[in-house]
């Protein structure tokens, strides 16, 4: 077979074009660059409230009735005060504290912590930030170690105030 | 003066490796990062912060988003519209719903509401959607991150 040789010698470098490569990477760099955007993590406070349906049968014996828990705002929307069971709490920090010494560490199917409800009562313009907070306070605790403590999981809204002056 | 005359006619090669190597990496990070998911997302709307706020585990099965301005306008969809006239929208999730041979006591709401939205709007709209038969809601919060 013949072979055929390189007239040049083979001292010759082959040069790569590396322009156009540099021109898409670079633009490729800005486009990420342009469009990263840090999106904080997202989460749920899952509520299950069917449409108030008569009652069917006798009412459960083993049913706790819902912690009330009653959220009243100032006139510009903030936080004016705040009670479980019509016990004033100054504090969210409190507010979780009573729902810890009411729920305490019974826990499993059947325990006071799964049949717990807690049912919130928020003055119309009270900003919604502040009913997180509320249902943060009492839907769970973070322990030391940083691992949610599971408090109450069943909460709801009662029926929704007349807004003030209306 | 004296000018040092040129001795070479050779071409000057800048080592283009290391630029190269630090771009890529650059690309990789931005890459890797980078979320696309922004459907279920609203300039409009800011969150508010919870500590207990992480990700689910796993999806929804039957998620219907709807965000809540501060003015108490509801977003579902691309359309922005009073929470007194969302039923038809609703309506429409149901049949979307019905044709997968689903309810709409299967389906969560996922209620993206301003952190300076009245609580008043966000009953009524709950109240909205459990006229039309929907139980299940999901309040969405963002993750806080800080030591309050």
């Amino acid at each position: 077979m013949k072979v055929r040789h390189n007239k040049g010698g083979g001292d010759e470098k082959v040069e790569l074009q590396m322009t156009p490569m540099i021109d898409i990477v670079f633009q490729l760099l800005v486009f990420f660059i342009m469009t990263f955007k840090i999106v904080s993590q997202e989460g749920d406070f899952n509520i299950k409230m069917p449409l108030a349906a008569p009652a069917a049968g006798a009412p459960d014996d083993l049913q706790l009735p819902p912690m009330k828990v009653r959220l009243r705002a100032d006139a510009d929307g903030m936080l004016a005060g705040m009670s479980l069971n019509d016990t004033g709490v100054p504090t969210m920090k409190d507010l979780r504290i009573r729902i810890i010494g009411f729920v305490g560490d019974d826990r499993g199917p059947g325990s006071i912590q799964e049949t717990a409800e807690v049912e919130l009562d928020c003055d119309y313009g009270l900003r919604y930030e502040h009913v997180i907070q509320a249902i943060t306070a009492v839907s769970g605790d973070i322990d030391g170690a940083g691992n949610v403590v599971k408090l109450v999981e069943k909460i709801k809204f009662a029926p929704p105030r007349q807004p003030a002056g209306g | 003066m004296r000018v040092a005359k040129k001795t070479s006619e050779g071409i000057l090669e800048g080592d283009l490796t290391p630029m190269i190597d630090m771009t890529f990496q650059l690309i990789a990070f931005f890459m890797v990062l980078i979320n696309f998911s922004q459907a279920e997302q609203n300039e409009e709307i800011q969150l508010p912060d919870s500590q207990l706020a992480k990700p689910p585990d796993g999806p929804l099965e039957f998620p219907i988003t709807i965000h809540l301005t501060t003015e108490g306008m509801a977003i579902i969809g691309a359309q922005k519209v009073p929470i007194a006239a969302l039923s038809p929208f609703l309506v429409k999730e149901k049949q979307v719903l019905a044709s997968q041979g689903k309810g709409a006591n299967e389906a969560t709401i996922i209620i993206r509401a301003h952190r300076d939205a009245q609580t008043g709007h966000v009953q009524e709209l709950i109240q909205k959607c459990q006229e039309n038969d929907f139980e299940k809601f999901a309040l969405r919060a963002k993750e806080d991150v800080g030591n309050n």
